[in-house]
């Protein structure tokens, strides 16, 4: 199991090493020069040059991403184009920021979620059930900013309970930080529950169809009973492998969320960044996302791995 | 009622009327709205009125007016590139099922490393490259939706090409074509059709999502999503005018949903417990 389980970590290494390489060549590769593109038509031959240097364009491609490669394993992006700053300052703190929206919205997401997905499974069929998977329905269909700026207009501009924009600094006392991020926790938190309420029921269903539940209920047992103490313990990893792929999709949902309340995190600077075509900063979130994605995704494998005896054998 | 054999449920029929409807007027489009697209017909952010029904938007534009073209736009983009997907996705799939071996293992592979990272995250950086424009938009879309396709494809085409009339296509003689073609695609087509609902939701939402952020369809044309960017000033003087277009979008993909959601459910019914009386 042990192997398995370090085989399954090596792996995501694996694949954050190529996805840095394709973010690279992507980013700084195929777009031609990035130094006259910055400098625009004014520039002359030895200015070129000159900044071509600065960025160390001059050197051959595998030696520029080996070194960015070196740096950014040491926590340092390079500098913004636009404004000269060292990345990891600005990065750094919007990146807590980001955790503290995804984390709120996960923990009252992971609640709500899995209780109203297990009821939806014990009372499949009925009126608890339709109206949870109608609900479900029209949350997976509503665009985060749908339901952002319809929170704002009700809760913050009609009726003055929250601020519309969720600006916070490093000094933000923590009770109005809460409360400053509560309505992009929410809107996140209905996007999310729906995905897991609808995967949450169809795992304890699937395990619904299995001869032994069949046995239980050929026992005389009650509904409930069966759910809870045949069904649930069987679809338990299924269920925590969902909630480690919503947090993956939490964290990259902020995007458009951060963007709609203007909230200083990842997904904003990276937005800011691709409309100011500054290459640095966009590789430096990427590689952030793309670090944080596969971290869960691996570790929603190890999990199950722990979790199900099943997956503990090769095939 | 019924179609196609099926009952219907409600959910199912309003989801039906919803699309019918959308692409009424998406195919109608300058013959029902009221005004031009880029005719001003009032001041900024004007309230609903009897000549404007849903008000006007930011530079005095009729909204109604602009949804209805905003709905050309906006559907036909992503059905477009949905379709596009397909024939990618498919293709790929496909090939790589028949023919197996290194064909299949650098194909999968690359499409890991797309999948391993959001898509959002993949079409903001390509985009960056691209630049922005209507062809750059719908092609990255495509090709990053294309490897989500091309997982059902191949599993699905892989379950085909075990099975015995494939082997004999493969006795006869025939090419890779006609096994893909005549064999294995006619024998994946329903899973595919819901599956193809489901694309075309996503593809609408993040392209929708784009247009949002200001990356997605350039100006000067109408679409929901830019819509919203636009008119979203008007918000903190609680001016409702950004929410039509994304309720727009809200409801099309509803209608889409439900009728998946009830295709889905003729496939496999949720077995349930059988032994429950």
């Amino acid at each position: 199991m042990i192997r398995l389980i370090l085989m399954r970590i090596g792996l995501g290494l694996l694949t954050l090493f190529v996805v840095s390489a394709v973010i690279f060549l992507l980013t700084q590769i195929l777009p031609g020069d990035v130094a006259s593109s910055v400098l625009g038509q004014n520039a002359t031959p030895e200015n070129l040059a000159a900044f071509r240097h600065e960025l160390g364009l001059d050197q051959p491609a595998l030696s520029r991403y080996l070194t960015w490669l070196w740096g950014v394993l040491h926590g340092d992006f390079g500098v913004a184009l636009t404004n000269k700053r060292d990345i990891i300052q600005e990065l750094a703190p919007r990146f807590r920021n980001t955790l503290f929206l995804a984390g709120y919205a996960a923990l009252l997401a992971l609640p709500i979620s899995v209780g109203f997905g297990i009821l939806a499974a014990v009372r499949e069929g009925r009126l608890t059930d339709r109206v949870a998977n109608i609900l479900a329905l029209i949350c997976i269909s509503m665009p985060e900013f749908f339901v952002g700026y319809l929170l704002i207009l009700n809760f913050s501009v009609n009726h003055e309970y929250f601020p519309s924009l969720a600006t916070v600094s490093s000094d933000t006392p923590f009770g109005e930080r809460v409360w400053a991020v509560t309505l992009p926790a929410i809107t996140m938190t209905l996007l999310v529950t729906a995905h897991m309420l609808r995967m949450t029921r169809n795992s304890v269903l699937a395990i619904m169809s299995t001869p032994y539940v069949e046995m239980a209920f050929l026992k005389g047992l009650t509904r409930g009973r069966v759910v809870t103490r045949h069904a649930l313990p069987n679809a338990a990893s299924p269920i925590i492998s969902v909630i480690a792929l919503n947090l993956a999709y939490l964290v990259v949902g902020v995007v458009v969320v951060e963007n709609v309340f203007t909230y200083p995190g990842v997904g904003q600077y990276m937005i800011d960044a691709v409309t100011k075509r500054d290459v640095p900063v966009i590789e430096a979130c990427g590689i952030v996302f793309a670090s944080v994605f596969i971290t869960l995704n691996t570790l929603a494998d190890v999990l199950a791995i722990v979790l199900n005896p099943r997956l503990r054998h090769p095939r | 009622m019924t179609i196609f054999g099926q009952k219907a449920p409600a959910t199912a029929l309003v989801g039906l009327l919803i699309i019918l409807l959308n692409v009424l007027v998406a195919v109608a489009g300058p013959m029902v709205a009221p005004y031009g697209e880029t005719q001003v017909v009032g001041g900024g952010w004007d309230p609903s009125s009897a000549t404007t029904w849903f008000g006007t938007d930011q530079i005095g534009r009729d909204m109604l007016t602009r949804l209805i073209y905003g709905a050309r736009m906006t559907i036909g983009i992503a059905f477009v590139t949905t379709i596009l997907s397909f024939f990618i996705g498919i293709t790929l799939g496909l090939v790589a099922a028949v023919l197996g071996k290194w064909v299949d293992v650098v194909i999968s592979r690359l499409v890991d490393v797309v999948l391993s990272i959001p898509l959002l995250i993949w079409a903001l950086m390509i985009l960056n490259v691209l630049g922005q424009s209507l062809t750059s938009l719908v092609l990255t879309i495509a090709f990053l939706d294309s490897t989500r396709v091309f997982r059902l494809s191949r599993a699905l085409g892989i379950n085909l090409v075990a099975l015995d009339f494939v082997e004999v296509a493969r006795m006869r003689g025939e090419g890779l074509w006609w096994i893909i073609g005549r064999e294995v695609l006619p024998n994946a087509a329903a899973p595919l059709m819901s599956e193809f609902g489901l694309r075309f939701c996503f593809n609408f939402l993040f392209i929708a999502a784009l247009s949002f952020l200001g990356l997605g369809v350039p100006l000067p044309y109408a679409d929901w999503g830019g819509m919203v960017k636009d008119n979203v000033g008007g918000i903190s003087f609680g001016l409702p005018a950004a929410l039509y277009p994304a309720a727009a979008i809200a409801i099309l993909t509803v209608g889409i949903n439900l009728v998946v959601d009830w295709f889905l459910s003729i496939d496999a019914r949720p077995s349930g417990a059988q032994a429950e009386m």
